[in-house]
C-alpha cells in the first residue's frame, strides 16, 4: 500500500526564536532550519512499515517556499521514494494545508497519511485532523503505536489519563507522537542516493486549492519575563521562604 | 453572540478544564450553552447545569459518544455549531483531538490554546514553545477555538440553575472504533489541576527513585509530573510529561527536581506562581526561571525536604 508523509520545514528546535522589534514577526533570517521533529517520527514510521513489507511506497510532501526541498530530500534519504513539493511563498495556515494536502489525497489515493501532530513553530496541533475531515477518513491522533492490519490500523494514541487504543477503518490519518518511534539518521550514500530520487513541484492554484488565510497575525512579543530569583544555601532555607517569603505551602 | 463550550468529561464526572473553559466564554462575552456529548452521561450535565454562568446544557446522550471519538464528536460539533458564533473546547487531548476536526468541516481556521480573550475576534495565543506570544484576529464567521486552561481562572462549579436539554442528533461515521485503554491510576491530585507540583527528570535517574517525590507529593498534596527526558528514558508513564508536548501546567508552586529546564518543559510549566529549582548544576537554565533555586544533589536534598515539611 502506499503511504503519504507530510513534513514541514521549521525553525530547529535547539534555536531560541525571538519577535523582530517592530513585532511584526518572528526573525527568522540566518536562523538554522529543519524537517520538524514530529515529521520525522512519521517520515521513521513509515519506512518501518515499508520494511516490514505493509508499505510499498513513500510519498513525501511538504508545502511552502522553494527550500522546503531540503526538507523532503531530508525525508528521501531516511526512505521515502518520491516527493511532492506544493510551491507558494505565500503564509499557509492549516486549514490551507489540509487542503492542499486533501488534494494530493484525491491525486495519490493513499491508504495511510502520516503527519507530525504539530508543529513546533506554530504549535497548533490540527493539519491532520483537518485533513481527515476533509476527506472523510478516520483518525489516529498522538500515536504511540500503529499497526496496519488488513483493512483497517489499530492506533494507540497518548491521552491525558494514559493510553487509549482505537481501531480505524483504511485509509486512515495517523499523527504522530514523540514516542512512536527514534527517527535514523540518514547516511552519506542514502543523502546522495536521495538527490536522484524524483521530486515534483506543484502549486496550490494547480491543486486548485484557495489557500487566503483566515486569521490575522497582529503582533507578535515575547512573553513576560520571570523575575530573577536568588539561590538558597540549603534546605531549611528554602522551607523557610516558602513558607514565610512566597506562602506556598 | 452565543458560545458553545465542549464539555470535557468521563461521562461520570464533569472535568475541572470545563469550568476554566466557560471562564474564557466569559471573557468574550454573550450566551453559554455547554454540549455534554458521551454515554449515561447525565450526572455530568446536571454538574454543567450548576456552572457559574452557563444559560443552557446540551446533552448528547448516545453509544456513539461513549469514547467522545473525533470522527462522531466532531460531526455533532459541527452540526450544532453552526448556529454558534463562537465554540470552544479546553485544550485538553480530547479537545486537540476533536475540535480541529470540527472547524475543518465548518471551513474555519481554528486558534489553538487561547491565553487571553482581547476581543470577540482576537486572541492571544502562545507559539514557537511558548517562546513568543502572538496576538491573532480571526476573520471566520464561526470563531474555533481551543482555550489553555491554566490561563483562565475557572467559574463558580455551584450556584448556577442552567436548563438542560436533550440534542437528538446522532452521528455515528462507522469510520473509528474504540479498542482499549490503559489509564495510570493515581489518588494524588490531577496534574493540570494541582495547586503545588513537584517533577523529576533524567536526574533521577530511575523509576524507583521517583518514590522520593511521591512521599514529598504526598506531604504537600502536590501532583508529579516529569520532564521528557523521563519519561523517555522510561522512569514514568507519558501522562505525567510537563512542555510543551506533554501538559501545560501553571501551580501556585512548580518545584523542579533534576530537571535541567530545556525550553520544551520550561514551555509547560513558566507560568508557575512560585518554582523552585532544585539541582547539583548550578550553570542549568532552570535558575534562571526559579524563584528559589537550591544547588545540590537532589538524593540529599529531597529527603531532607521530605522531613522538614
Amino acid at each position: 500500500m502506499k503511504v503519504l508523509v507530510a513534513v514541514k520545514r521549521v525553525v530547529d528546535y535547539n534555536v531560541k526564536v525571538r519577535p523582530k522589534a517592530d513585532g511584526s514577526d518572528v526573525d527568522t533570517a540566518n536562523v538554522k532550519m529543519s524537517i520538524n521533529p514530529f515529521c520525522e517520527i512519521a517520515v521513521e514510521e513509515a519506512v518501518r512499515l515499508k520494511e516490514k513489507g505493509v508499505v510499498s511506497e513513500i510519498v513525501a510532501v511538504s508545502m511552502g517556499s522553494k527550500q522546503c526541498q531540503e526538507q523532503i530530500r531530508t525525508a528521501l534519504a531516511l526512505g521515502a521514494d518520491r516527493g511532492i513539493l506544493v510551491e507558494t511563498d505565500a503564509e499557509l495556515q492549516p486549514l490551507a494545508v489540509a487542503k492542499c494536502l486533501k488534494a494530493l489525497v484525491e491525486k495519490e489515493s493513499p491508504q495511510l497519511v502520516i503527519l507530525g501532530k504539530q508543529s513546533i513553530d506554530g504549535d497548533n496541533n490540527q493539519t491532520g485532523q483537518m485533513l481527515a475531515a476533509l476527506t472523510g477518513m478516520g483518525q489516529g491522533t498522538f500515536a504511540s503505536e500503529v499497526n496496519v492490519e488488513d483493512a483497517s490500523v489499530k492506533v494507540t494514541r497518548e491521552i491525558d489519563g494514559g493510553l487509549q487504543t482505537v481501531e480505524l477503518k483504511l485509509p486512515a490519518v495517523v499523527t504522530t507522537d514523540l514516542r512512536l518511534n527514534e527517527p535514523r539518521y540518514a547516511s552519506l550514500p542514502n543523502i546522495m542516493k536521495a538527490k536522484k530520487k524524483p521530486l515534483d513541484t506543484t502549486t496550490p492554484d494547480e491543486l486548485g486549492v484557495d489557500i487566503a488565510p483566515r486569521t490575522k497575525t497582529l503582533k507578535v512579543e515575547p512573553p513576560a519575563e520571570r523575575q530573577a530569583g536568588i539561590k538558597v544555601a540549603d534546605v531549611a532555607e528554602l522551607v523557610e521562604k516558602l513558607k514565610s517569603e512566597a506562602k506556598v505551602i | 453572540m452565543s458560545i458553545l463550550v465542549i464539555a470535557e468529561h468521563d461521562n461520570a464526572e464533569l472535568k475541572g478544564a470545563t469550568l476554566n473553559t466557560v471562564a474564557a466564554a466569559k471573557a468574550i462575552g454573550g450566551d453559554i450553552d455547554v454540549l455534554v456529548a458521551g454515554s449515561g452521561c447525565g450526572a455530568v450535565a446536571e454538574a454543567a447545569a450548576k456552572a457559574e454562568g452557563v444559560s443552557k446544557v446540551l446533552v448528547a446522550d448516545n453509544a456513539a459518544y461513549e469514547h467522545q471519538l473525533a470522527e462522531n464528536v466532531a460531526k455533532l460539533v459541527a452540526d450544532l455549531g453552526k448556529n454558534y458564533s463562537h465554540v470552544l473546547a479546553p485544550a485538553t487531548t480530547t479537545g486537540k483531538n476533536m475540535l480541529p476536526r470540527a472547524a475543518a468541516l465548518l471551513d474555519v481556521q481554528p486558534l489553538s490554546d487561547i491565553i487571553a480573550v482581547e476581543s470577540p475576534d482576537t486572541f492571544k495565543r502562545p507559539i514557537y514553545a511558548g517562546n513568543v506570544i502572538a496576538t491573532v484576529q480571526s476573520s471566520d464567521a464561526i470563531k474555533v477555538a481551543s482555550v489553555r486552561t491554566t490561563a483562565f481562572d475557572p467559574v463558580a462549579a455551584e450556584g448556577g440553575s442552567a436548563a438542560v436539554e436533550s440534542v437528538d442528533i446522532v452521528d455515528d461515521a462507522g469510520l473509528s472504533q474504540f479498542v482499549g485503554e490503559e489509564l495510570a491510576k493515581s489518588d494524588r491530585p490531577e496534574l493540570t489541576a494541582a495547586r503545588v507540583v513537584i517533577s523529576g527528570g533524567r536526574g533521577m535517574q530511575n523509576g524507583d527513585n521517583f518514590e522520593l517525590l511521591y512521599k514529598v507529593a504526598d506531604k504537600l498534596g502536590a501532583a508529579v509530573g516529569a520532564s521528557r527526558a523521563a519519561v523517555d528514558a522510561g522512569f514514568v508513564p507519558n501522562d505525567m510529561q510537563v512542555g510543551q508536548t506533554g501538559k501545560i501546567v501553571a501551580p501556585d508552586l512548580y518545584i523542579a527536581v533534576g530537571i535541567s529546564g530545556a525550553i520544551q518543559h520550561l514551555a509547560g510549566m513558566k507560568d508557575s506562581k512560585v518554582i523552585v529549582a532544585i539541582n547539583k548544576d548550578e550553570e542549568a537554565p532552570i535558575f534562571s526561571v526559579a524563584d528559589y533555586g537550591l544547588v545540590a544533589d537532589l538524593f540529599d536534598a529531597v529527603p531532607e525536604l521530605e522531613t522538614k515539611l
